[in-house]
């Protein structure tokens, strides 16, 4: 038997971690979010200078609503912090050796990004800004009048989206003294659940628009383009049944590595299996299974495989179920990792 | 340059709170926090039983994941005496050292940057021991270079048996406790 009695008080930090609270994972869920839909919005674009209809890939514009969403959760990032005056003095430096230093010069390029593919399809998505600022006119012709722009920019989606949506996981990776955050699977594990809240949120975007023709003021404009990336045309069914095919896929993928995941906490330290014990038998073990699994990708995996089979109607069910539950991942690890610590040596060396 | 280490008697240590009222009146701890705690640590089964009361703090890490993970350089090693410290005007309260720590020996101050342990660096610079060490009733602390081996803590290290925190965790405590 081991018995630990402590005199320390600190708050937050007793009686165990609790530094992160609901922010860092909005944080992480919105970050992996737009990761997703960058990558999406990438391979949309390298369709389009393929030749294809662009309207049946309707993630094309998904950098302007990817743009409102990255800065949702960066409001949220800085609520989190608590001497937030001083938040410039990340921009004076570069660590090298630091992941949040590293994804806080990242998120820098990625608004850059986002912005940059904005203004290829942003006169023809908010008509107004168009006719306001006729600079954005010239900026997209200048940038659709060569391919090799096009490809540029949506490269750049493609790897900066993946890069966005490891560092998330890598974030909570490279602390040893959290076990259940130290899986090298953490990474592929967040960006594969950012694709998959990126391909519902896109879904979900399509849907709230409708069939309206886009609106030529300033307010309903700005709301079309960002909720309709498509402008004033509704995607065909093909389109739609399209990007739930990829979700399917993504769901899949997510269920193996947590798989995976769980797997690898088992067999490593006695503080990483006491970790995986949080989720399996643990605390968090009914959100996990129950939101995370249950209700965020068995569910939705289910309902989406009866609509792709025409057994039941399409509906924004399995999209909103994605996201709950790509929000939920992001919750029960932040909280569990921040419960799980190094286990104290059981005998021997005194 | 001098690499600054504690050695702790756990035999001699009585778990009177000294050394953690005199950080708190020393460096100003906001109340209800701490720097410095006792941790009393049972083994064994009843009637085998053995009890170990350590001082804790900071452990000023040969590898410290709090510095490795700080995104501003506000959590670093001080060039003298190689201790980690924290600069509180460039600090931005992410809180991500908090997390990386296995000790969990920091916290976010009530003015929002994070605080713990600094060995006293002020009063070590004029050539005083930390405050906890210097007040404690039954001499249980030594500080010094562990880099010397002329040291009083270098000279305990290599006659008496010792073990630090979480070996396990890679990050090379530099306080030790005497068994």
């Amino acid at each position: 038997m081991l018995e630990t009695t402590t005199t320390r008080h600190n708050p937050l930090v007793d009686p165990h971690l609790s530094v992160w609270g609901w922010e860092i994972p909005i944080y992480l869920f919105f970050g992996g979010m737009v990761a997703g839909m960058m990558i999406l919005g990438g391979l949309a674009m390298l369709r389009m200078l393929r030749g294809e209809d662009p309207r049946r890939y309707f993630s094309l514009q998904a950098p302007l609503l990817g743009f409102v969403l990255i800065n949702l959760g960066m409001v949220a990032l800085f609520l989190d912090l608590s001497h937030k005056l001083y938040v410039w003095r990340v921009f004076l430096t570069f660590q090298v050796a630091s992941p949040m230093s590293w994804g806080s010069w990242l998120l820098l390029i990625v608004y850059a990004a986002l912005l940059l593919s904005a203004l290829v399809r942003l006169p023809d998505a908010w008509p107004w800004l168009g006719r306001q600022l006729p600079v954005f006119q010239r900026v997209s012709d200048t940038l659709l009048a060569r391919p090799a722009r096009v490809k540029a920019i949506a490269w750049s989606n493609i790897v900066l989206g993946a890069g966005l949506g490891i560092y998330t996981g890598i974030l909570l990776n490279t602390m040893v003294a959290r076990p259940l955050w130290n899986s090298a699977i953490l990474g592929p594990l967040f960006l594969v659940s950012g694709l998959s809240a990126g391909a519902a949120m896109l879904h979900l975007a399509s849907v709230l628009r409708g069939q309206r023709p886009a609106p030529a003021g300033m307010v309903g404009g700005a709301w079309s383009a960002i909720v309709q990336p498509l402008g004033p045309a509704w995607p065909e069914k093909g389109a739609a049944d399209g990007l739930v095919r990829s979700d399917q896929a993504f769901l899949v993928i997510e269920l193996v590595l947590i798989g995976l995941l769980i797997a690898n906490l088992y067999t490593s330290s006695a503080s990483h299996a006491a970790a995986a014990g949080l989720l399996m038998g643990g605390p968090y073990t009914g959100v996990f299974w129950g939101v995370v699994v249950g209700l965020g990708l068995v569910l939705p995996f289910v309902l989406q495989s009866l609509e792709l089979g025409r057994r039941i109607p399409h509906t924004v069910v399995p999209a909103l179920l994605v996201l709950a539950g790509g929000y939920a991942l992001r919750w029960v690890m932040v909280n569990a990792g921040q419960v799980s610590e190094v286990a104290p040596a059981m005998a021997g060396g005194y | 340059m001098p690499r600054f280490g504690m050695v702790i008697d756990t035999r001699k240590c009585v778990g009177c709170q000294d050394c953690v009222v005199a950080c708190q009146t020393e460096n100003d701890v906001p109340h209800g926090y701490c720097r410095d705690w006792i941790a009393t640590e049972v083994r064994g089964s009843f009637p085998s039983l053995s009890m170990e009361i350590r001082s804790e703090r900071c452990n000023h890490c040969d590898n410290p994941p709090c510095v490795s993970c700080c995104p501003t350089g506000a959590s670093h090693v001080e060039s003298f005496g190689r201790t980690v410290q924290v600069t509180a005007n460039k600090c931005i309260g992410c809180k991500a050292c908090i997390a990386a720590c296995p000790y969990d020996a920091r916290y976010v101050h009530p003015k929002g940057y994070i605080d713990k342990c600094t060995f006293c660096l002020h009063r070590v610079k004029e050539g005083k021991d930390p405050a906890c060490v210097s007040v404690c009733p039954t001499h249980c602390m030594y500080f010094g270079d562990l880099d010397d081996p002329k040291s009083r803590v270098s000279e305990l290290l290599r006659t008496r048996k010792w073990h630090a925190l979480l070996p396990d965790a890679g990050t090379r405590p530099r306080v030790f406790y005497l068994t």
